[in-house]
C-alpha cells in the first residue's frame, strides 16, 4: 500500500518539483549573468504554451517513440521510489534514452541526427559511472534493493565517496550542462540548432521538456540516497546535499564552455576510473 | 492564470542584412535589457518559435529560406520586421537582386524602423508582438475548439 502512495505521490509531484527545479536554475543562471532572470514558474509557463500550439508533423513514428520515452522514464521513477531494485532502474533509465534517440532519429533531419549521435556517445559516457554506482551500492550494502539501501544503518556517502563524486560528474551530462551539452543545449545558439530536439515542436517538446522533469527528480532521488538511513534526520540531510549538488551543476554551467565529444569520452571515462574504480577495490578490499 | 504571453520564443533570421540590425537583436537579449524576464527565448529553431524576426531586405536567394522558416513556424506566429530594410528594403530596395522587404514573400505584422534599429525599438516591437501573439492565440484556441465541435457533429 505505502508502495502504491509512493509511486502516485512520484508521479503527480515530480513533474512540479522537476519543473520549481528547472525555474530556479534559471533563476540563478540569470542572476551569475547579472541578470534579472525570468520568473521561477517560466517552465510552467512554457510547457503551458507548447501544448497550446499547433502541430506540426514531421514524422508520426516521433511521437510514438517519445511516448516511452516518458513512460519508461516515469517507469523508472516509479521503480526507485517505491523502493525497487536500484539496477533494473538504471536499465530502464537507458532505455528510455534508447527511445529519445529513435525520436530524434526518425525525422532524418541533418541537426536532429547529429545530436541523436551524440546522445548516444553521451551515453555510452556517462553509462560505465552509472553501472559502477549500482555496484558501489551493492559492495556497501549487500543489496541492490533501495528501500533495503534506505533502511539500513550507514550512510553510503562515507563508504563511497569515489562512486558519489563520479555520479556527479557525470550527472552534468545527465542535465544537459555545459560543458557536456553537446547533443541538445537548454541555451540558445549552438551549432545544431537546437540538436535532438530540433524537430521536435509544439506537444512532443512539452512531453520531452517533462520526462526531463522526471529525469531530474530522479537522478536527484539517487543522489538523496547516498546520504538517507534508518536515521529520519538524514532525510533534511539528503535533500540539502541534492540542492548543494544541484547548486554545483548550475556553476559549472555557467562556468565553462563546450566541450568536444572526444574529450568529454576521454575525461568521463579517465575520472570514473580513478574515483569510482579506486573506491570500487577499496571496498572490495575491506570486503575481504 | 498563465497565458501565452508569458512565453514568446524568438526566431532571428538574418536576410540580407548589414549586421546592424542583428547586432541590436542581440544587443537586446544581453544583461542590460535582459529580454528573458519576459520569457522571451532566442531559440533557433523555427518549430519552437512564436514570433519571427526578420532583419534585413529579401533577395532573390534568401526568398525561398524566408518562406520556408515562416512555414515551419506552429500558428499562432507573429512576424517582426527589424530595420528599415526588413521593412521596406530600405537603401539597397533598388538593387537588381533585392525583392524587397520582407512582406514580399511572408506577411508582417509588427514593423520596427530604423537603421540600425535601436534596441528600444526592438523590444517595443516584441512587446507588441507579444500582445498580437496572445490575441492569435485566443483565435487559435476558439478555431481548435469549433473545430473538435464541428468533428463531434460530423
Amino acid at each position: 500500500m505505502n508502495m502504491i502512495v509512493r509511486i502516485i505521490l512520484y508521479i503527480v509531484l515530480a513533474p512540479i518539483v522537476g519543473g520549481l527545479l528547472e525555474g530556479i536554475d534559471r533563476k540563478i543562471s540569470a542572476r551569475m549573468q547579472r541578470r534579472v532572470g525570468p520568473p521561477i514558474l517560466q517552465p510552467f509557463y512554457d510547457v503551458k504554451k507548447l501544448f497550446k500550439k499547433q502541430v506540426i508533423i514531421v514524422s508520426r513514428s516521433q511521437t510514438f517513440a517519445l511516448i516511452p520515452y516518458l513512460f519508461l522514464m516515469i517507469l523508472t521513477g516509479s521503480m526507485f521510489f517505491a523502493g525497487m531494485d536500484i539496477l533494473m532502474c538504471f536499465f530502464v533509465m537507458s532505455t528510455a534514452a534508447t527511445a529519445l534517440y529513435f525520436a530524434a532519429m526518425v525525422t532524418s533531419s541533418p541537426y536532429a541526427t547529429i545530436g541523436a549521435n551524440r546522445e548516444l556517445i553521451q551515453m555510452m559516457s556517462y553509462e560505465p559511472a552509472v553501472l559502477l554506482t549500482c555496484v558501489g551500492f551493492y559492495l556497501a550494502e549487500g543489496t541492490f534493493n533501495v528501500s533495503e539501501i534506505a533502511a539500513s544503518g550507514r550512510t553510503d556517502l562515507l563508504f563511497m565517496p569515489g562512486f558519489f563524486v563520479a555520479f556527479v560528474f557525470i550527472l552534468t551530462i545527465k542535465m544537459r550542462k555545459s560543458p557536456f551539452d553537446t547533443s541538445t543545449s537548454h541555451h540558445a545558439h549552438q551549432e545544431l540548432v537546437k540538436g535532438l530536439t530540433t524537430e521536435m515542436g509544439a506537444r512532443n517538446l512539452a512531453i520531452f521538456q517533462v520526462t526531463e522533469w522526471y529525469e531530474t527528480v530522479f537522478l536527484m532521488g539517487v543522489v538523496g540516497l547516498y546520504l538517507i538511513n534508518s536515521n529520519p534526520m538524514s532525510i533534511i540531510g539528503a535533500i540539502i546535499c541534492i540542492l548543494v549538488v544541484y547548486f554545483l551543476e548550475i556553476l559549472i554551467d555557467n562556468s565553462s564552455a563546450r566541450m568536444k565529444w572526444e574529450d568529454m569520452l576521454r575525461i568521463t571515462w579517465i575520472f570514473t576510473l580513478f574515483t569510482a574504480g579506486v573506491n570500487l577495490l577499496v571496498l572490495m578490499l575491506i570486503r575481504l | 492564470m498563465a497565458n501565452v504571453k508569458r512565453s514568446p520564443w524568438l526566431l532571428h533570421y538574418d536576410g540580407s542584412s548589414c549586421n546592424g540590425c542583428d547586432i541590436e537583436v542581440l544587443a537586446s537579449l544581453t544583461p542590460v535589457y535582459d529580454a528573458e524576464r519576459f520569457g522571451v527565448i532566442n531559440t533557433g529553431d523555427p518549430m519552437q518559435a512564436d514570433i519571427f524576426l526578420i532583419t534585413g531586405g529579401v533577395n532573390t536567394q534568401n526568398a525561398k529560406t524566408v518562406k520556408q522558416l515562416y512555414d515551419q513556424m506552429p500558428r499562432p506566429k507573429v512576424v517582426v520586421a527589424v530595420g528599415v530594410c526588413a521593412c521596406t528594403g530600405g537603401v539597397f530596395k533598388d538593387c537588381y537582386n533585392i525583392l524587397g522587404g520582407a512582406d514580399t514573400v511572408i506577411p508582417v505584422d509588427i514593423y520596427v524602423p530604423g537603421c540600425a534599429a535601436r534596441p528600444q525599438a526592438i523590444i517595443d516591437g516584441i512587446v507588441q508582438a507579444v500582445e498580437l501573439f496572445e490575441k492569435r492565440s485566443k483565435e487559435h484556441d476558439e478555431k481548435v475548439r469549433s473545430q473538435k465541435k464541428g468533428s463531434e457533429v460530423a
